[in-house]
């Protein structure tokens, strides 16, 4: 496929501000149950904005993609058969709630509401918390399943793409949350940067299978199949134009295979190895920089991550694409 | 329920590409239009087409043979561009099959071309909307032409009639009598879309005949040569003579 930069910069940057949200929260929680020191309101307000506005960037981006980013609100009708459909749904409800989240923090309305069997207070942002991580385990479920759903192309039609998602962008949320720390000078940039690290191994270990998977298989259809010639040796002669058309601009990525290998390899370094290395530097030198130039090198790993993503898929309409003679 | 489709006999089909500039024709003037052009008379042209002939040779020369390959969209039973749309925009028609897009709802998001594996699909540049054929929709339900012209465009074109239009859902249907005796087949099978359009294959008569169905062994009036005798001296056929 070819990689469409709008697609790249949408899934990513949502990656990232849901995995920010998510760390945020993680660290409420702990902070509830007396593991963390508990941070000022302003940590989880600032957070949650930084959170909103990348989420909000992806959304820019993904109008990017459209022909007629004036009728993306058609967009949430077909809910009941369409994955695209519910990730613009599910995007506005993650924002919304973490909007709430970040003002309930932001106006300091954490008083408890109740308390349950006396140990558990209960306060607007910690039910506001608890419904964003909902909607966004759905998006990051929504977003992935856009691709695992297709099942023409073999590379995506896979749970690993969801657990690629779910890891990636959960590891560089909690990279920026780490960086985040580290800049407001707040204790958790060990707490988060293990997650980081516990998160992006995760990731590795799926994104590793994944391109051992895509490695491995062949396609079920061949040109025989496609064009019901059950001879061994056919050829195409002939693609009906001379000039390309949108079957060959969409579908092909046009990259040799030596740039491809660079970029995975840089992805492999940038996503998985630096931001790692970064990040234990950080804790052992103390270093209140580090972590934001891991969370850096990981995001522009990620966006490479996201273009080889999008090469890795071999669409079955190439075969009748092959040659012209 | 009805099942409009084509059916495209690869045994008669000469790559004339009439089926492809009636198709431009018609549609780019009519209900389905514009089919926009980049660049038409430059040295890159490209542009939305629905339909188009591609050219495949099977063997090794000098066996080989050609096949020229009409490509449009297949109007599957189960099309899998339907369900991934997000606006509702790709529908398929309840009344007689046929897989339209809605260009006033489409937003370009080219989902649906993803989701057909056959590439039929193509993004208009110029309205940012998906374009794909339409079986000429405002032909075949325009009950102000006369039956014989209720058809597609292609069809008429075809200067060779290697393309047959009807309700693959009626049994007795000439499209329906075409696959059924004349071998026809879908397109990728594998993937279970049901493709409504099928192909007929090459088909080539020739009988089962042994050289001594040709030569009579008796010969008893002498009417054809002898056979030359192998000069092995007298053997017992020879007492018969």
């Amino acid at each position: 496929m070819h990689p469409a930069f709008s697609v790249i910069f949408l899934t990513t940057l949502i990656g990232v501000g849901q995995g920010l949200f998510l760390a945020l929260y993680t660290g409420q929680l702990y902070a509830l149950a007396n593991l963390l020191p508990a941070q000022s309101s302003n940590f989880y307000a600032v957070g949650s904005m930084v959170s909103l506005a990348l989420l909000f960037a992806g959304l820019i981006a993904s109008f990017f993609h459209l022909g007629h980013p004036e009728r993306a609100w058609r967009a949430a009708t077909q809910w009941r058969t369409s994955w695209l459909s519910r990730e613009v749904l599910a995007l506005p409800a993650a924002m919304g709630l973490i909007f709430l989240y970040g003002t309930v923090h932001f106006f300091d309305l954490t008083k408890p509401l109740f308390v349950i069997s006396g140990t558990l207070p209960v306060d607007f942002s910690l039910i506001m918390g608890g419904l964003g991580t909902f909607a966004v385990f759905g998006l990051f479920l929504c977003t992935a399943m856009i691709y695992a759903s297709l099942r023409f192309i073999k590379a995506w039609y896979s749970p690993l793409t969801v657990a690629n998602f779910l890891f990636l962008g959960v590891a560089s949320g909690f990279m920026l949350a780490a960086a985040f720390s580290a800049y407001q000078g707040t204790s958790l940039v060990g707490f988060y940067g293990t997650w980081a690290v516990i998160a992006t191994l995760f990731g590795l270990l799926t994104r590793v299978a994944t391109l051992y998977r895509n490695g491995q298989f062949r396609c079920k259809v061949d040109l025989k199949s496609a064009v019901g010639v059950h001879h061994s040796q056919l050829e195409q002669k002939a693609q009906g134009f001379m000039g390309g058309s949108f079957n060959t601009r969409e579908f092909f990525h046009g990259r040799s295979q030596g740039l491809l290998n660079l970029i995975r390899y840089a992805f492999l370094l940038m996503v998985f190895v630096v931001p790692v290395i970064l990040i234990l530097l950080a804790y052992v030198l103390e270093s209140e920089t580090l972590p934001l130039l891991a969370f850096g090198i990981q995001y522009l790993g990620l966006i490479l991550e996201r273009y080889h993503f999008f090469t890795e898929a071999q669409h079955p309409q190439n075969l009748y694409y092959q040659s012209m003679a | 329920m009805t099942q409009l489709a084509l059916v495209i006999d690869l045994n008669v089909c000469v790559g004339c590409h009439a089926c492809v500039t009636s198709c431009k024709e018609w549609n780019t003037s009519g209900w389905a239009g514009p089919m926009t052009d980049q660049r038409p008379y430059d040295a890159d042209p490209t542009g939305v087409f629905f339909n188009r002939v591609q050219t495949y040779e099977a063997g090794v020369f000098p066996n080989t043979e050609t096949y020229h390959f009409p490509k449009s969209c297949l109007h599957c039973e189960d099309p899998p561009c339907v369900p991934v749309c997000p606006t509702g925009a790709s529908y398929k028609r309840e009344d007689n099959g046929v897989v339209l897009v809605d260009y006033d709802k489409c937003i370009g998001c080219k989902y649906c071309s993803w989701a057909c594996p056959y590439g039929v699909r193509e993004f208009d540049e110029q309205q940012k909307v998906m374009k794909k054929c339409t079986l000429c929709i405002d032909r075949i339900t325009d009950m102000t032409l006369p039956e014989s012209e209720r058809k597609p465009a292609c069809v008429l074109a075809c200067p060779t009639r290697a393309r047959i239009y009807g309700d693959i859902h009626d049994p007795d249907s000439e499209v329906s009598v075409a696959i059924r005796e004349q071998g026809g087949y879908a397109l990728q099978p594998e993937w279970g879309t049901k493709p409504s359009n099928h192909y007929l294959p090459r088909r080539k008569t020739r009988i089962q005949i042994h050289e001594d169905e040709l030569v009579r062994v008796d010969n008893p009036l002498k009417k054809e040569e002898l056979p030359t005798l192998p000069d092995v001296g007298e053997t017992l056929d020879d007492v018969a003579w």
